[in-house]
């Protein structure tokens, strides 16, 4: 979420109406500093859009009436592809996504984050990780890297959440031998 | 005396055979520049890129800019970009990353209008060295073809122009035709090298290469963006290296290779600003460079993140 | 009108000669004219028509430029006895070694010339003309240097055969001076060059202080061995009164250089064999062969018996003093000198390359040919010269106004 900062604007033909409106954005900015505060400044990664396979989104879509069943299991109903490996052995899914509510996903504080935060929830384990990601000095950045038009990639943009592993792909191919080019 | 009126009568005299000679030497010199074109007697006589003034270097690049639209049916734009004060680019690797896919080398190869066969011209070589050694490169692998990558027991470095502070390179060429530039950059003035190759001999890690025919690359694959300095498309018997991607650089982009690796292995940066990425990693990380002691000073950090 | 005498006469002696001599300037001239095809093939397709690639960037024209300077250099060790050890029988044939030296630098840059990618921009080296990479260059330095050698050797004897074809006593003042400048210089010729390849880190074969030491030990080894049979062709062709002390002499000095040369081999090998370190590579790949990759190894151990060969049959004053075993050894001597400084010196400072790779590289057919076309020019250069200098020396060919009744050239056999 990025919060964007009020400003009051000044009704000059109601006076009282003015001071109540001056007084609701001072703590609206109140409010807007000090959650921005407890952000840490992180709406300066101007990251893309987390890659959902299509059609996913919104998770309510579904899971709006649908009752929680927060015991731990494997799944047997729907999201059957989905394989868990990372840290299966200690957690399962409703560790980082929000029970109550499938849109959000949850930081072991309790606090509910957007999908295009993911980056806060990875970073709580993986905290080395995450220091390098914010320097730029992890993971890939494409564009211009002078100016604030760098992008960042989320962390699930190389890395399958359930599946993070980088899995063995083909090499592009080698150069030729020189020896192949004699006497051409 | 009486031998010159005797001689003169029977043989022919020594005036007659040098005004022979001469006009023979006239005819054979009209004869020769009349079949050199207006511009190939320009590109012959151009000067060295650094000694040029403006009004020249506007007039070389519009010629060579007809001369690519003649020879490859593309418009090029050809940037003579200066650098900017207060840059120094460095380049940093992190080999816990590189998987030795080779994406890097044909990002390259994509992006700076390389010869593609007869010579194949690879900027970035990927080693495969044995996990446990590092340093000795006589146990390197360069042609390795696995089915898939990385493969277990192995790491990947990937080597290319270092872009040193103190490189023998620019040292060893006879007639200046590469030099380092005020932002670091180790480039060539492809038009000025006559191909001797001490250059090559004098690099220790090998990011020289020789376009040892007339390139041949495929026109649609042609990168119509380029500099002067950088990636234009080059000619025979001319050295060309990576110039991490100068034509990208100076404008703030980052080289081909940083944006075609899948894993993140490669960073970039101004070595002068202290809240770049290449200036942490420094800081943050170990790091280390190629053959340091050659005392080459190369620009480009080899460092491990994991 | 005494020039145009001059030329005319000169020109008689090129084209006029014996049926030897026809077959001789036939048989370059044809080597010279398949030379210019294949060199035609390489301006056309790029160097790539050779074996040379970015792995083993030099090959055999680099090899045999290195070689000729070492021969170019050794002109001097026929001066030094002559001037310095007031050796007379020498003073002959200083003029010739000079001249000799000439062709053998013309050879030379004719070799960096064949080698670079574009001769057309060699316009590029001229200094204030295009740009020369003074001081910093060692390739520069030897453009200054070999071009200097190469007006000073010709200079040297144009003047001393002018003058004495006009009869006239060469002006000691200015001849001796000019001749002690070339003893230096010819030093600094093949230091130059050795430096050249010394001076880079990148290759740590070639980055020992051994190396220009034992370029001018090898030198003037294959240069006067080359001195002795030219001039003993040239005293059975050309009636050139050489005496063979002369060459014993020479025969002598070269077995000095020799030993000097094997020591200093003996050093290196210690070396690189006894510290084993990583920069043994080069070494061993040239003598045992690395990783499976051995075809320089015959070549090189070939090179090394005829060496050696070589130095005993010089020290010893017998086989010295004997014309036949003085003339195996000294082609034993040219050739394996050749092998040790041309590929046994460039190949393998490029094996293993930089970065650890193998590239076999043994010359083709192109840079066979082009080679062996540069050395028939060199030797049809040096033919020419000898052709009109060593008449003007026997005093055949000289200026009108001494009615001398033999104004042919004599090219029967005289007794030295």
């Amino acid at each position: 979420m990025i919060f964007r900062h009020y400003t009051a604007s000044a009704y000059e033909w109601a006076r009282p109406m003015k001071k109540i409106l001056l007084f609701s954005a001072a703590i609206m900015i109140g409010i807007a500093f000090s959650a921005s505060a407890m952000q840490q400044q992180h709406n300066e990664f101007p990251a893309t859009s987390p890659p959902f396979s299509p059609g996913i989104f919104p998770c309510n879509a579904c899971h709006e009436g649908l009752p929680v069943n927060a015991k731990r299991r494997e799944l047997k109903d729907e999201h059957t592809s989905i394989k868990l490996r990372h840290a299966e052995q200690d957690r399962w899914c409703l560790d980082c996504h929000s029970a109550t509510n499938r849109d959000k996903l949850k930081l072991a504080d309790g606090e509910s984050i957007d999908f295009t935060e993911s980056y806060r929830l990875c970073g709580q384990c993986h905290g080395n990780i995450y220091r390098d990601w914010k320097a730029g000095i992890h993971g890939k950045r494409v564009g211009y890297f002078k100016g604030g038009k760098r992008t960042y990639f989320l962390c699930v943009s190389c890395h399958n959440p359930h599946d993070p592993k980088f899995k063995p792909i083909k090499p592009l191919p080698p150069p030729i031998r020189p020896e192949l080019n004699n006497g051409r | 005396m009486e031998d010159n009126n005797n001689k003169d009568n029977k043989s022919p005299t020594r005036r007659d055979f040098i005004k022979l000679m001469s006009m023979g030497t006239l005819a054979g010199l009209s004869l020769g520049s009349t079949s050199c074109s207006q511009m190939d007697m320009e590109e012959f006589l151009q000067k060295r890129f650094v000694e040029m003034s403006a009004e020249e270097k506007k007039r070389v690049i519009q010629r060579l800019e007809e001369k690519y639209l003649k020879k490859y049916g593309k418009q090029f734009h050809i940037s003579t970009q200066a650098a900017e004060p207060g840059v120094l680019w460095g380049y940093g690797l992190d080999i816990a990353r590189c998987i030795g896919c080779r994406r890097c080398v044909y990002g390259c190869v994509a992006e700076n209008n390389p010869s593609r066969v007869s010579p194949q011209l690879h900027w970035i070589r990927v080693l495969r060295l044995k996990k446990g050694s590092l340093i000795n490169l006589e146990n390197s692998e360069h042609y390795y073809n696995p089915e898939t990558v990385p493969e277990p027991g192995f790491q990947y470095l990937p080597v290319q122009c270092q872009h040193c502070d103190n490189p023998p390179c620019v040292r060893v060429c006879p007639v200046k035709a590469t030099w380092k530039e005020p932002d670091g950059l180790v480039v060539v003035d492809y038009n000025w090298c006559i191909g001797c190759r001490y250059c090559i001999a004098a690099c220790p890690y090998k990011g020289r290469v020789f376009n040892w025919a007339e390139p041949k690359i495929p026109t649609a694959e042609l990168n119509t963006e380029v500099h002067y300095l950088g990636n234009r498309p080059r000619m025979k018997n001319c050295v060309d290296k990576c110039t991490f991607c100068i034509q990208r650089v100076r404008q703030g982009r980052y080289p081909a290779c940083v944006e075609a690796c899948p894993t993140g292995t490669r960073k970039f940066g101004n070595l002068l600003d202290p809240n770049s990425e290449i200036r942490y990693l420094i800081e943050n990380k170990r790091v280390f460079r190629l053959k340091e002691d050659l005392n080459t000073e190369p620009k480009f950090y080899y460092f491990f993140s994991a | 009108m005494e020039a145009w005498r001059f030329f005319k006469r000169t020109v008689h002696m090129v084209f006029f000669g014996t049926k030897g001599y026809y077959l001789w300037c036939a048989f370059l001239l044809t080597i010279i004219g398949v030379a210019i095809a294949f060199y035609m093939k390489q301006l056309e397709g790029g160097l790539i028509v050779t074996n040379m690639r970015d792995q083993v960037s030099w090959g055999l024209y680099i090899g045999n430029f290195t070689y000729l300077v070492g021969v170019a250099a050794a002109a001097v060790l026929l001066v030094i006895p002559a001037y310095i050890y007031h050796f007379n029988p020498i003073k002959e044939i200083v003029v010739l070694g000079e001249l000799l030296a000439a062709s053998a630098i013309i050879m030379a840059l004719m070799f960096v010339i064949a080698d670079l990618g574009r001769p057309d921009r060699f316009w590029h080296v001229i200094p204030f003309i295009g740009i020369l990479s003074f001081p910093d260059s060692l390739l520069a330095w030897d453009v200054v240097v070999l071009n200097g050698y190469l007006i000073l050797n010709t200079i040297v004897p144009i003047y001393i055969l002018v003058k004495t074809y006009f009869g006239k006593e060469p002006n000691k003042k200015f001849v001796i001076p000019l001749v002690l400048l070339s003893i230096p210089w010819a030093v600094g010729i093949h230091t130059v060059t050795a430096f050249l390849y010394n001076g880079l880190g990148a290759r740590p074969f070639w980055n020992a202080s051994i190396l220009a030491p034992r370029f001018l030990a090898s030198a003037f080894c294959s240069g006067p061995a080359m001195a002795i049979i030219i001039f003993q062709v040239l005293r059975k062709t050309a009636g050139m009164k050489i005496k063979n002390e002369a060459l014993f002499k020479v025969a002598e000095l070269i077995a000095y250089a020799m030993f000097i040369n094997l020591f200093l081999l003996g050093a290196e090998i210690f070396k690189e064999y006894y510290s084993a370190t990583i920069h043994l590579a080069p070494m061993e790949y040239l003598y045992q062969g690395l990783h499976g990759h051995d075809s320089l190894v015959p070549w090189i151990w070939s090179a090394l018996i005829m060496n050696v060969t070589a130095f005993v049959i010089f020290l010893i004053p017998r086989t010295r003093k004997n014309l036949i075993t003085l003339n195996i050894a000294s082609v034993f001597l040219i050739v394996g000198v050749w092998i040790e400084k041309g590929l046994g010196l460039i190949v393998p400072g490029f094996i293993p390359d930089t970065l650890g790779e193998i590239y076999e590289y043994l010359p083709n057919i192109t840079e066979i040919a082009v080679s062996l076309g540069i050395w028939a020019f060199g030797l049809l250069i040096f033919t020419l010269f000898m052709r009109i200098a060593i008449p003007i020396q026997r005093g055949d060919f000289i200026h009108s106004k001494y009615n001398h009744v033999v104004v042919e050239p004599q090219y029967d056999k005289i007794k030295p």
